[in-house]
């Protein structure tokens, strides 16, 4: 697919006169549409307009103007930059938005987040209920005036840490004092917990008389301590025998609050929290969040640094499609086997990240206009034995391991996991978007950095079952291999940083949104600035939380086992899908 | 045939399997030292490794490269009679720049003036808050605070460190770190020799 | 490692029989037994999950110590490796996994988030560490641990193993209970400890408006 050249500025207010206008604050884009107008111009905005994709949704509390405000961002499928628009409302409750999802099914959980998180009720929307915390927490918390139990300040460094910073632990002080969440007069004995009926209550339920003979649904939960759903993520279903019928999925396990951290933070300190976010792949979440400061404070990367940044996001994709490959044989059955070979090869890049960054996880390896520090002596030599001698063979004893492998075939071809009408409708990007048959690479549609510079073909199958999806990463590893030994061979000289490093960073007050191809889909990081140190508004549209919105329309009458290898090729991450 | 794949599958494990011996039997031959070697640790971890992967922590480490880090420790000189000269002048920035905010530094005043002098009172880091993300080590101007290779300190209790815990000779700085040690150490030369000559101009 | 010489010193034996015979204590060879085969609960929370598995892969191997049978059931298991951050929707599960796995049982927090809190610590939603409702036996601090110095915890943790009594420990005592019992915490407005009821309710009560 070729680059696409940049249409003629769109005007939108001038498409629909009195429902859109322009967003004129400084530092921002985009158009804001009357709330009574929105669906309707939603409708336009895809239909017309050619906006298949919503990836991002969120809302931003603008507590000084006393505003909410919902923050939608649309591309094409076919490549091109964003088109933002937005909904403000009055911050009084109920505030009130209505649901995108009628024209975007993709929205789904990520409207159900902002009404978890910052507590906009999205009218029409399916299935409204919290999906990070639980049914009955007090509070939406990010909105600005809600304060959390070891709440010390609005903003980092805390006063209390220097220069009369004796060490107390945060816990010590009693969590249910200073910024109580519960009502007055609570009696704990006589709580019951709720929530989880409003879960069983969202379920489609099952029942039918054959032959005389009645059948009922059962309901299974699965998780969140469960091999094989990756980590610390649950689903419950209603099965008719073994065929799922209905399927919800639940999350919030592992919220860590990384926006409400995020916006206490300096810009800086959030880069090493990306880093926890898809925690195979750090270098590549400290890229989105670079590209998306920097586009902020319009600087320019030094030459030598975007090289290296492609080097270690492409690496990072290759150990993440590894060991990708390994987990599924365990999703599989095939225990083990795959999985070791894959963390074999992955220990080895992992070296390299170890030696260039000092942390073989943790990257924290970018900073804003470059990276930490030029690759130490002899990296880049090891750099180039990987990908011009090692992972070529290595990937190609993988793909004669397992592919030809009949068993492997008969459980993997033909198990549908989506189409790609579908898969555009429910946002799904990445790999899975792409098994599909839509050639829909961001580094190709929408390039970001040095990508443009290099030769490789986006990667794409067509029939969009279990078995492209394994493919459909071999493929990529390949892909990667060629940018990786285009780029070692390619890369300059020359610093790293352009000027000093600095731990202050000045960033103009205004809107962005960056993105980047994470191995796993669209990583993207919408950042709003108001000139202080601190982002007011730090937001992650992680790409498995996003791809997971469509699990039920995945898996709908298919086997249980054959939902275990769904929920593997769709390649969560729960520490970027619950954050 | 229904069954191929499956072989051509198997023989790769086959073939792994087997390599783990003839691996073993060349190193026997050229004479070399396959286990609990320095070199070969090394040859495991490089490109063309074969065979058995498996370093055995403890009796044998992986070589640890110079930028890795752990957690954060205080740098101090030797001074003439013995005495701990630390580096650091608890100036915050560290406590400041670091993310989860985890240092805590005292800063020591001066009991006559109440002035504040620049060394720390009290320093601690909790272990258990810190992200070894090292910013406190990249944006300390004086070369104080370091990230350490010390990664086996698996404890019965919480770790927070204080100031005894914290401080680390420069020898033990530099037999961890020696390229970065050298290239501070001419940098603060310079710093100094510079410094020197503009008090002689004036 | 000395500790793996079974015999325990203080009994001459004669040297035809050296090759044959050891004597040792009970508490030596039980431990011993015991330390050589920690089976973990397969668990993982977070992160360190991911550095938790690679310590299972092969340049690792921590069959080596006989840890590698991870079960995804609390009742055959031995160890629970809380890897990763624990936060206030999962602490209920966690507590419930503790209490259904047999005795003798051991809690590794493994990394600085399940020790203390780690960097997400000020989270609404996060627990400051899983030994405010679990009895934790080794800490391992780091972000994450690597897997070297997730063995170096575990070998801490057989040494504590070593250092058991037979005599003295919790799940032989007929006057003790024979388990830790720990109250399961409540998801109520915020996470609700058992143990800590009337102090809620009387900060509740307390509460003007």
């Amino acid at each position: 697919m070729a680059t696409p050249t940049p249409t003629a500025t769109l005007d939108l207010a001038a498409c629909f006169p009195g429902a859109v206008s322009a967003d004129a604050r400084p530092g921002y884009k985009g158009w804001i549409i009357e709330k009574d107008k929105l669906v309707e111009v939603a409708t336009a905005i895809r239909d017309e307009l050619g906006y298949d994709h919503l990836t991002a949704v969120t809302g931003v509390d603008y507590l000084p103007e006393g505003k909410m405000e919902v923050v939608y961002n649309a591309f094409k499928t076919t490549g091109g930059p964003v088109l933002t628009f937005k909904v403000q409302v009055p911050r009084i409750d109920p505030v009130e938005v209505p649901s995108v999802t009628s024209v975007w099914p993709g929205a789904e959980f990520q409207e159900r987040e902002a009404w978890d998180l910052m507590g906009i009720k999205f009218t029409n929307h399916p299935d409204l209920r919290r999906i990070l915390m639980w049914e009955g927490f007090e509070g939406h918390p990010l909105r600005k005036d809600w304060k959390e139990a070891f709440y010390e300040e609005d903003a980092k460094p805390f006063k209390s840490r220097w220069p009369e910073g004796r060490h107390v632990m945060a816990e010590e002080r009693s969590p249910f004092k200073d910024n109580i969440t519960f009502p007055k007069d609570f009696d704990p004995e006589k709580w019951v917990p709720e929530g989880e009926e409003a879960l069983y209550g969202a379920l489609a339920k099952y029942q039918t008389e054959e032959d005389g003979l009645k059948t009922d649904h059962i309901v299974i939960n699965m998780g969140p301590q469960h091999p094989s759903t990756h980590g610390v993520f649950r689903v419950a279903l209603t099965v008719d025998g073994e065929t799922i019928v209905s399927l919800k999925p639940v999350m919030g396990y592992l919220h860590r609050n990384h926006d409400k951290i995020g916006e206490r933070n300096t810009f800086l300190q959030n880069m090493p929290f990306t880093d926890r976010l898809d925690y195979f792949n750090s270098m590549s979440n400290n890229f989105g969040y670079a590209v998306a400061v920097e586009k902020l404070m319009n600087i320019q990367v030094s030459e030598r640094a975007e090289y290296i940044r492609v080097i270690m996001a492409e690496l990072s994709r290759i150990q993440n499609h590894l060991v990708f490959i390994g987990m599924l044989g365990n999703d599989l059955g095939m225990m083990y086997t795959p999985a070791l070979y894959a963390f074999e090869e992955r220990e080895l890049v992992l070296d390299i990240f170890e030696a260039a960054s000092g942390s073989r996880m943790m990257c924290n390896y970018f900073r804003f206009g470059g990276v930490v520090r030029d690759l130490p002596e002899g990296v880049l030599q090891k750099i180039n034995d990987l990908v011009f001698e090692r992972l070529p063979g290595k990937v190609d004893e993988l793909d004669r391991m397992l592919t030809e492998n009949e068993v492997f075939i008969s459980r993997m071809k033909g198990v549908k996991v989506i189409d790609a009408e579908n898969a555009i409708r429910y946002s799904i990007t990445g790999p899975v978007l792409r098994a599909a048959g839509v050639p829909y690479d961001i580094r190709r549609a929408d390039p970001y950095s040095v990508y443009d510079r290099f030769d490789f073909d986006v990667a794409v199958r067509q029939n969009g079952d279990l078995m492209d999806n394994y493919l459909i990463r071999l493929d990529e590893v390949r892909q990667s291999l060629r940018i990786l030994q285009q780029a070692v061979k390619q890369i300059p000289a020359g610093p790293v940083m352009p000027g000093k490093p600095q731990y202050q960073v000045r960033v103009p007050a205004g809107e962005s949104y960056g993105r980047v191809e994470s191995p796993k889909g669209e990583l993207g990081y919408y950042v709003v600035s108001n000139g202080k140190p601190n982002p007011w508004r730090y937001h992650v549209r992680p790409p498995s939380f996003v791809n997971i919105t469509a699990l039920e329309q995945m898996c709908i009458g298919v086997k249980i086992a054959d939902f275990i290898a769904i929920l593997g090729v769709i390649d969560i991450v729960l520490g970027e899908l619950d954050r | 045939m229904y069954g191929k794949g499956i072989f051509k599958g198997l023989s790769v494990t086959l073939n792994r399997f087997w390599t783990t011996y003839t691996e073993d039997i060349r190193w026997l031959f050229s004479g070399k030292k396959r286990y609990f070697n320095e070199d070969g640790v090394k040859a495991r971890a490089g490109k063309d490794t074969k065979g058995i992967f498996t370093v055995q922590y403890p009796e044998e480490r992986l070589i640890i490269p110079e930028e890795f880090r752990y957690v954060p420790f205080l740098v101090y000189d030797e001074g003439a009679d013995g005495r701990k000269e630390v580096r650091c002048t608890s100036c915050g920035i560290c406590s400041k720049v670091c993310p989860p905010q985890c240092i805590w530094i005292v800063r020591t005043n001066d009991p006559n003036t109440g002035r504040p002098v620049p060394q720390p009172a009290e320093f601690y880091i909790d272990a258990d808050i810190c992200m070894n993300c090292g910013f406190c080590a990249e944006y300390c101007p004086f070369d104080a605070i370091k990230m350490d290779h010390d990664f086996e300190i698996a404890s019965y209790d919480r770790n927070v460190f204080n100031l005894d815990k914290l401080l680390k000779p420069a020898a033990y700085y530099e037999s961890i770190r020696p390229l970065n040690a050298a290239r501070e150490n001419e940098a603060r030369k310079a710093k100094e020799a510079a410094k020197a000559a503009k008090a002689e101009a004036a | 490692m000395e500790n793996e010489k079974l015999t325990s010193p203080g009994y001459e034996i004669p040297g035809e029989l050296k090759n044959v015979v050891e004597i040792t204590t009970l508490d030596r060879i039980y431990n011993w037994g015991r330390r050589s085969s920690v089976w973990p609960l397969m668990f993982g929370l977070a992160c360190c999950a991911i550095e938790m598995i690679a310590a299972q892969a092969a340049r690792y191997d921590m069959a080596r110590f006989g840890m590698e049978v991870m079960r995804p059931t609390p009742r055959q298991a031995d160890m629970m490796l809380v890897s990763g951050t624990v936060t206030k929707k999962m602490v209920p599960l966690i507590v419930r996994l503790y209490n259904q796995m047999p005795e003798p049982k051991y809690v590794v927090a493994m990394g600085a988030c399940a020790s203390g809190g780690g960097p997400f610590k000020e989270g609404y939603n996060v627990v400051a560490g899983i030994d405010k409702f679990l009895p934790v036996d080794v800490y391992i601090p780091g972000c994450p641990p690597t897997p070297q110095a997730l063995i170096a915890g575990m070998i801490k943790l057989q040494e504590k193993i070593d250092k058991q009594s037979l005599s003295k420990v919790r799940w032989y005592d007929k006057k003790k209970e024979d388990s830790v019992y720990v109250p399961v915490p409540v998801l109520g407005p915020d996470l609700m400890d058992p143990r800590r009821f009337a102090e809620i309710k009387a900060a509740a009560a307390a509460k003007e408006g």
